[in-house]
């Protein structure tokens, strides 16, 4: 059989992402909450978008040193773990379901947080932390992942994110 | 999928023009490919290629960034000059086996 077509040539639409820029505040702590942030930036950042996380109140937990390797998963409260009410909050319930989320994220080839945060970056991604959390809870940039760019107020926030779809998490 | 004409010679693609058939390809073809999105080939491009058609012939799935990443050992920094913008979906392009369709 002949080909009778020149072949087509995928549109990439690189063109169509410039200035498409992306904005994401992650402001939980736990893990469950810290990934969808991680992910879709990490997404973004694949598709050629610009792309930064913006951390604030317990979103700190995710680029916090002390923190950002440990972060817990809790069944309490959360319907759609669909667990008893009374058996989620027994001791050692949030260490096993921590443990099993840890796995499942691990058996998916998705790195721990502080890798993600990584990866995210050296994909061109940017990492701010918010002034106003960094005061009250008196850490410096020295106490967050290395690759953090800056601690910054809310209004410079607004200024990084004109023009950009911002999601918050 | 449709036959088409690509470096004077007929191979399968879909709508988009990502190859069908995995054993059509070869470099010669890859460099065509490439230059159809404005890529030259050098031998670190080929790295990466030879890796994701190594690991979808043995997964039978395309690999994601993060996997060329910490499978193939390839720097993301890298694939992300090597390939710009969209490295993922160009590497599986030119190396051609289909878009990837994991998250991370």
């Amino acid at each position: 059989m002949a080909a009778d077509t020149t072949a087509p040539i995928p549109r990439f639409d690189d063109d169509a992402t410039d200035g498409r820029k992306m904005c994401i505040i992650c402001s939980k702590g736990s893990l469950d909450m810290a990934y969808p942030g991680l992910i879709i930036a990490n997404a973004a950042l694949g598709e050629g978008i610009e792309t930064h996380l913006f951390f604030t109140f317990w979103g700190y937990e995710i680029i916090n040193k002390k923190t950002m390797a440990n972060l817990q998963f809790s069944p309490v409260g959360n319907p759609a773990t669909h667990m008893p009410t009374a058996l989620s909050g027994l001791p050692g319930m949030q260490a096993m379901a921590t443990r099993m989320m840890r796995q499942q994220i691990a058996a998916l080839d998705v790195p721990p947080v502080p890798e993600m945060l990584d990866l995210i970056v050296d994909a061109g991604g940017h990492l701010w932390a918010c002034r106003m959390s960094a005061d009250m809870m008196k850490l410096t940039l020295d106490d967050l992942h290395d690759r953090v760019e800056g601690i910054i107020g809310a209004s410079e926030f607004i200024e990084l994110s004109a023009g950009a779809q911002t999601l918050f998490v | 999928m449709t036959l088409a004409t690509i470096a004077g010679r007929a191979v399968h693609v879909n709508e988009e023009g990502f190859l069908t058939e995995f054993d059509e390809w070869d470099e010669a073809l890859a460099a065509e490919l490439a230059a159809n999105i404005g890529l030259a080939l050098s031998d670190e491009h080929l790295a990466v290629l030879r890796f994701v058609r190594e690991d979808y012939r043995v997964r039978g799935e395309s690999p994601t960034l993060r996997r060329v990443s910490s499978v193939g050992g390839f720097d993301t920094k890298r694939l992300f000059a090597l390939f710009p913008k969209k490295p993922a979906k160009k590497m599986s392009y030119v190396a051609g086996v289909p878009k990837p369709v994991g998250c991370v």
